[in-house]
C-alpha cells in the first residue's frame, strides 16, 4: 500500500489555498471527534450568479490525509459550479487522492468534502 | 518470568510476510491458548444453560461458571465469592453503581470526587449526576508529572463527600496511584465516604487485594487481562451490595414472581439478569488461573523492565515528548507520546505498514488531554508477551515516520 505517496506528502507539507479569505461569502467547519481534527473552509462565489466558486481557502489541524485531501480539493473546486460540488461523492475524493484507504482513514479523507458541501448548501439556503 | 509467547497463537501470525508487533494491550490484551481452550471446551462439550438444569451438562456448566467466580474472588482478595458481580465490563460495572447506588443514595447537597485522569467510563456517570441530581463534582488534578498530590485530599474530601471514584492506573499517563494510601487518608477524613476503584488497568498487571486496599467497590474488564471481550466484574462490599436495588430485570435475578409482587434473588444473582455470558466467566476464570500461575509479582516485574527499556529508547528520539511520570516504577506498561506537529493518525498508519500496532486519539480520556493542553496522542502499551525487540521495532518505525513526514 502506498498511502503516503509523493503527491499526498507534497500537499501535506505544502498545502495549497491554506488560510482565510478577506471577505468570504460563506464559512463552514467540522470536527472529527476521534482525533480532535478541525477543518474550516471559506468560499467566495462570483457575485453575478452565485453559482460558481471564485476562490477558496481551508484552515485547521489535521493528519496528512485530511490536509492533503483539503488542499487537493481546494485546487479542484476553484472555478467549479456549485451544483457539481454538491454532486461530489466519496469515490471522487478517493480517485482524487489516488490511493487506497482503510475504513478508519476514509473518515479523514472525507472530512474536507463534508465541510465543503456544508458550506455550499448554506450558501444556497 | 517464563517464556509466554508460545502460549499466544496470534503471535505466530504473519501479515504480508511480517510478524505482528502488538503494542496495544492497554486497549485489549491478546489471549493465550489456555483461555481459548476453556471457552471452546464449554461450547464443544457442555454448552447448556446454567442453574436449574437437572442434567449432567447443565450441572457441569453451573459448577464451572460458579467456580470461575470463586477463583476471580480469590484473585482480587475478596472475602466472599458472592461479592463478585459479573457484568459486560468495567463500563457496565460503573453504570450499575450509577443506577443502583448513586441515583437512590445521593442528594443535591452531596459531593462526588473524581480525578482528571479517568477513563470516560469513570467520569461521565459522575458528571451526569451533577445534571440529574444536582450534586457537586470535584475533579482532582495532577501535577506536571502526571501524579496526584495526596495533600489535596484535605480540601477535596469533606463531610459532604459521598464517593471518591478514581482509577488505580491511568490508561494514558501510566501513573500508578497509591490506592491503599489514598483510601486510608479518605477514610480518616470522612469514614462515610465510599471509594470506587477503576481497576481495569491494574487487575491485568499487578497483585490486587481489595481488603488491603480498603476499597468499597472495584470494577475491571476481562478482555484486558487475557480473557474474552464483553465480560467484566464489579466487586463490592457485601453489605453495600445487599442494600442496593436491582439493576436489570429478567430471568435468574428473581426468586418468586406473583401477579402483584416479586422477590428478588440474593447476591450475586440479583444483579445478573438473563442467561449470563457463561463462556465469558469460564474464560476469565482460565485467565486468572494463567496469571496466577505466572505470579502477579513476576508480571509486574516484567512490565517495569519493558517500560523502563521503552522509556529510555523513546526519549532518545528527538522531538518525541512522553506524558506522565519519568520512572517506570511509578507507572504501568503504557507510554503515550506526541511527536512535534506530526499527527498521531499518520504515525500509527505508517507503523502499521510494518504491522506495529499502536493506538492513537484521546484513549477515552479527553478531559485529561484538554487539561494537559495537548491534542490526540499516540500510545504504545505492553504486557507479559512484549519483548525488547518489539520496542526496537517501534523506535525504528518512528524514525521512518519522521523521515517520511518530517
Amino acid at each position: 500500500m502506498d498511502l503516503y505517496r509523493e503527491i499526498i506528502l507534497d500537499h501535506y507539507k505544502h498545502p495549497r489555498n491554506f488560510g482565510v479569505l478577506e471577505t468570504p461569502d460563506v464559512k463552514a467547519s467540522e470536527y472529527n471527534a476521534t482525533c480532535g481534527d478541525r477543518i474550516s473552509i471559506e468560499l467566495c462565489v462570483y457575485a453575478s450568479t452565485r453559482k460558481r466558486i471564485k476562490d477558496a481557502r481551508f484552515s485547521g489541524d489535521g493528519c496528512a490525509i485530511s490536509v492533503a485531501s483539503a488542499s487537493m480539493l481546494m485546487e479542484k473546486i476553484i472555478g467549479m459550479g456549485v451544483k457539481d460540488i454538491i454532486a461530489l461523492t466519496a469515490n471522487d475524493i478517493i480517485d482524487m487522492l489516488g490511493t487506497e484507504l482503510t475504513p478508519s482513514r476514509t473518515k479523514c479523507a472525507l472530512l474536507p468534502l463534508e465541510v465543503l458541501q456544508k458550506a455550499v448548501l448554506s450558501l444556497q439556503s | 518470568m517464563r517464556l509466554v509467547r508460545k502460549d499466544f497463537p496470534i503471535l505466530n501470525r504473519h501479515i504480508d510476510g511480517k510478524p505482528l508487533i502488538y503494542l496495544d494491550s492497554t486497549a485489549t490484551s491478546l489471549k493465550p491458548q489456555m483461555v481459548l481452550d476453556a471457552m471452546d471446551g464449554y461450547y464443544a462439550s457442555y454448552s447448556a444453560n446454567v442453574f436449574r438444569g437437572i442434567y449432567k451438562i447443565s450441572e457441569r456448566a453451573t459448577s464451572c461458571y460458579e467456580s470461575a467466580r470463586e477463583r476471580i474472588a480469590r484473585f482480587i482478595g475478596a472475602k466472599k465469592k458472592d461479592e463478585i458481580i459479573f457484568t459486560r465490563g468495567t463500563d457496565e460495572s460503573i453504570s450499575l453503581l450509577y443506577y443502583s447506588w448513586a441515583l437512590p443514595h445521593v442528594k443535591a447537597d452531596d459531593t462526588i470526587v473524581t480525578t482528571i485522569m479517568e477513563h470516560h467510563s469513570n467520569f461521565v456517570p459522575w458528571q451526569q449526576l451533577t445534571k440529574s441530581k444536582g450534586v457537586t463534582l470535584k475533579i482532582w488534578t495532577t501535577d506536571a508529572n502526571g501524579e496526584l498530590n495526596l495533600k489535596d485530599l484535605d480540601s477535596l474530601i469533606t463531610r459532604k463527600t459521598k464517593l471518591l471514584a478514581l482509577t488505580a492506573v491511568s490508561n494514558v499517563l501510566g501513573t500508578v496511584n497509591p490506592i491503599q494510601k489514598i483510601i486510608g487518608i479518605v477514610k480518616k477524613l470522612n469514614p462515610a465516604c465510599l471509594v470506587l476503584v477503576d481497576a481495569a488497568q491494574a487487575a491485568p498487571h499487578m497483585a490486587i487485594d481489595v481488603q488491603a486496599w480498603g476499597a468499597d467497590f472495584i470494577a475491571f474488564s476481562s478482555h484486558k487481562m487475557l480473557g474474552p471481550t464483553g465480560f467484566g466484574v464489579l466487586w463490592g462490599r457485601r453489605e453495600l451490595l445487599e442494600d442496593m436495588p436491582v439493576f436489570n430485570f429478567g430471568g435468574d435475578m428473581i426468586k418468586e414472581v406473583h401477579r402483584d409482587s416479586t422477590v428478588f434473588a440474593d447476591l450475586p444473582h440479583k444483579f445478573e439478569a438473563g442467561t449470563p455470558h457463561i463462556a465469558g466467566a469460564i474464560g476469565l476464570g482460565a485467565a486468572v488461573d494463567y496469571l496466577s500461575g505466572l505470579g502477579m509479582d513476576a508480571v509486574r516485574e516484567h512490565e517495569i523492565e519493558i517500560t523502563s527499556y521503552a522509556l529510555g529508547k523513546l526519549s532518545e528520539i528527538r522531538g518525541l515528548s512522553i506524558v506522565g511520570p519519568r520512572e517506570a516504577i511509578c507507572r504501568g506498561g503504557v507510554i503515550a507520546f506526541t511527536m512535534g506537529g506530526l499527527h498521531p493518525h499518520d504515525i500509527a498508519q505508517i507503523l502499521d505498514e510494518d504491522n506495529i500496532c499502536i493506538r492513537v486519539g484521546f484513549h477515552c480520556a479527553q478531559p485529561l488531554h484538554e487539561y494537559l493542553s495537548i491534542g490526540a496522542t499516540a500510545r504504545a502499551s505492553f504486557y507479559i508477551y512484549t519483548q525488547k525487540t518489539d520496542i526496537d521495532a517501534l523506535v525504528l518505525g518512528l524514525h521512518r515516520v519522521k523521515k517520511l513526514l518530517g
